[in-house]
């Protein structure tokens, strides 16, 4: 900050609230972390404590990688996050850059149309969606999950990318035009890149609810092969008995890849990369 | 040969109708300039010709073949735009490319013209660099260069110099007229700076609402200007009009006189107070009230002292006054009978 305009009292009282934030928000991240680190009666007895010698265990690790194929939840999710990450920015894009660039009849209508998703609950639709699936014979595949959430995330990624696109200088497609660029290598080669921190925006927004839904896995895909994360950590919460050393642990596992694609869409968002194409 | 003939070209926005019945004829290795107040359709009438609107009805030719339905890439035209519009994501070299790898020219060929355009434009030392690593004046200099290598048969300029800042826009200025000169292409330069028109055209073309108003050497429209539009919009300061008959003119009629043929005369046929003085130490522009809320500009070479608020007589030359009728149509003096331009 400047230091002419900055004042000593405002810039710590600003990093203390964040700070605060911060704290509030890992927290029960950090709680889980430690937690799995523990054996069961240590959970319950002292749940905030650090793991020290004797109340150390791996056995929540263990339960989760001898029971269950975890190996598998964990590739399917990652698929389906991934592909389902492709299409809804692939799709999103386009679809915004037609609605930001070309002017034809029905444009606006077009427009609201393709973000009215953004306000109706695709799960209001589950049981046409599943009875949908049944007919094409989809259920229990990871299709079936990578097509909803690809439908399911199409409405903000137009919503959002249209208005970049719209920011994006029309000299610059020109100048592609009369270069001899097709429309694609303009949107792939030119557009694209000015709009990434838009994309990534979009990415991580979509990224997490897919990770973690629970909802559309158990219902279009509950069988062994297609199982994702987060079902497949459901066999260790029953009705009467929790193993909770196997929640905990998947669920710390399951942390890390969601960060590690955060990590990359991230530093997407760092602006100035692509300065100078105009003005 | 004519490097490009428009013939009746329209133009309309849904129902807005920004081009009306534009003809024009541009020769080769000819430098034309469109010029006119924002609004008045030379921005869209350069897209039209390149290719980047359709014509509403009329015809488009370039170099003698009609290219209504021809592709902006086809049409063998560059164009340098206001805002450079480089590609960020390539190199100065790439930037300058791109084009002939689209038109699939020979490596060597690619090569040799962009280390030609280079040596022209004097960015041999940047080639490598990408477009955000360079100054205002380099960005729109390799913008030019990218219209260079790709030889085009008409070369359009969207108010290239708009973006500069004075000196760098006198230097480029100087950098285009020589351009034309070597290339000895055909130029179409859009602006609404009249000293770039005045400087580089060869043809001025002034536009208004979408029409032509005149068309002519820059001189010609100068010192021949077909109405009262093209009288007031060239030059520098403006053109004064008053009714003629207040210095003794026939009635219903405009007397337009520039600015540095009127001179500081006591009994002076118009009677002022000073408003305002402007010394620009080549030359003294007085602006004086004539009443009714009028003002008029006299341009005095030289350092002159003129005291604001003092009286003071004004007097011209009557050969060099101009006369326009109610329309704005310049018209002759005595029989009041319009000037056929």
């Amino acid at each position: 900050m400047n230091k002419a305009r900055g004042n000593p009292l405002n810039i710590a009282a600003a990093h203390g609230i964040l700070i605060l934030y911060t704290i509030i928000a890992l927290f029960p991240v950090f709680v889980i972390l430690i937690n799995s680190f523990k054996e069961r009666r240590s959970i319950f007895r002292e749940p905030l404590a650090l793991p020290d010698r004797e109340s150390f265990s791996t056995i929540g690790y263990e339960t989760v990688f001898n029971q269950g194929d975890f190996f598998l939840y964990f590739q399917n999710s990652l698929i389906v996050t991934v592909a389902t990450l492709f299409f809804v920015l692939l799709f999103g894009a386009m679809a915004a850059f037609a609605l930001a660039e070309y002017k034809f009849k029905g444009n606006t209508l077009m427009g609201l149309y393709l973000a009215l998703g953004i306000m109706i609950p695709i799960r209001i639709g589950t049981v046409a969606i599943l009875e949908m699936m049944v007919a094409t014979g989809l259920v229990n595949t990871l299709w079936t999950l990578i097509l909803v959430y690809t439908a399911q995330g199409l409405p903000l990624a137009i919503f959002i990318l249209s208005e970049f696109m719209k920011q994006v200088s029309d000299d610059l497609k020109n100048a592609g035009r009369i270069d001899g660029l097709s429309e694609y290598t303009i949107f792939f080669k030119l557009v694209l890149p000015l709009v990434r921190p838009a994309m990534a925006t979009v990415a991580v927004f979509n990224m997490i609810p897919i990770w973690n839904d629970l909802w559309f896995p158990l219902i279009l895909a509950p069988s062994e092969a297609t199982k994702t994360l987060t079902l497949g950590s459901q066999v260790f919460i029953g009705q009467f008995v929790t193993d909770w050393n196997a929640v905990l642990s998947a669920l710390s596992m399951a942390i890390l890849p969601v960060m590690v694609l955060y990590v990359i869409f991230s530093r997407q968002l760092i602006r100035g990369i692509t300065s100078g194409a105009v003005k | 040969m004519t490097a490009l003939s428009l013939k009746n070209v329209n133009k309309s926005f849904g129902a807005v109708h920004v081009l009306k019945d534009i003809n024009l004829e541009v020769e080769e290795g000819e430098f034309v300039v469109f010029i006119g107040p924002s609004g008045c359709g030379k921005s869209t009438l350069l897209r039209v010709i390149s290719g980047l609107e359709d014509t509403s009805s009329g015809e488009v030719m370039i170099g003698g073949q009609a290219v209504n339905s021809v592709p902006p890439a086809k049409r063998g035209i560059a164009m340098v735009f206001q805002s450079y519009a480089l590609y960020p994501h390539l190199s100065v070299r790439g930037n300058m490319a791109l084009g002939l790898k689209q038109e699939r020219q020979p490596k060597a060929e690619i090569e040799a013209r962009v280390a030609e355009a280079a040596r022209m434009l004097s960015l041999g030392d940047y080639l490598d660099r990408r477009p955000s690593e360079l100054s205002g004046g380099q960005r729109q200099r390799v913008a030019i260069g990218r219209a260079v290598v790709r030889k085009p048969k008409l070369f359009l300029f969207d108010e290239p110099l708009s973006n500069l800042d004075a000196a760098l826009r006198m230097n480029t200025r100087v950098e285009i007229a020589r351009l034309h000169r070597t290339l000895e292409a055909s130029m179409i330069y859009v602006t609404h700076d009249q000293t770039e028109a005045m400087t580089l055209a060869d043809k001025i073309v002034v536009l208004r609402d979408g029409r032509v108003e005149q068309v002519g050497s820059p001189m010609e429209l100068y010192n021949n200007p077909a109405n009262q539009f093209v009288a007031g919009f060239l030059g520098s300061p403006s053109m004064n009009f008053l009714p003629a008959d207040r210095v003794g003119g026939p009635p219903g009629l405009t007397i337009g006189i520039r600015p540095e043929h009127m001179r500081l005369a006591t009994d002076g046929r118009i009677q002022a107070t000073v408003t305002y003085v402007e010394n620009l130490g080549s030359d003294t522009n007085v602006l004086a009230d004539i009443g009714d809320g009028a003002q008029i500009t006299v341009r005095l070479f030289g350092q002159h002292s003129v005291t604001p608020d003092a009286p003071i007589g004004i007097d011209f030359d009557d050969a060099e006054a101009l006369y326009f009728n109610a329309e704005g149509q310049r018209v002759n003096a005595t029989s009041g009978a319009a000037l056929a331009m």
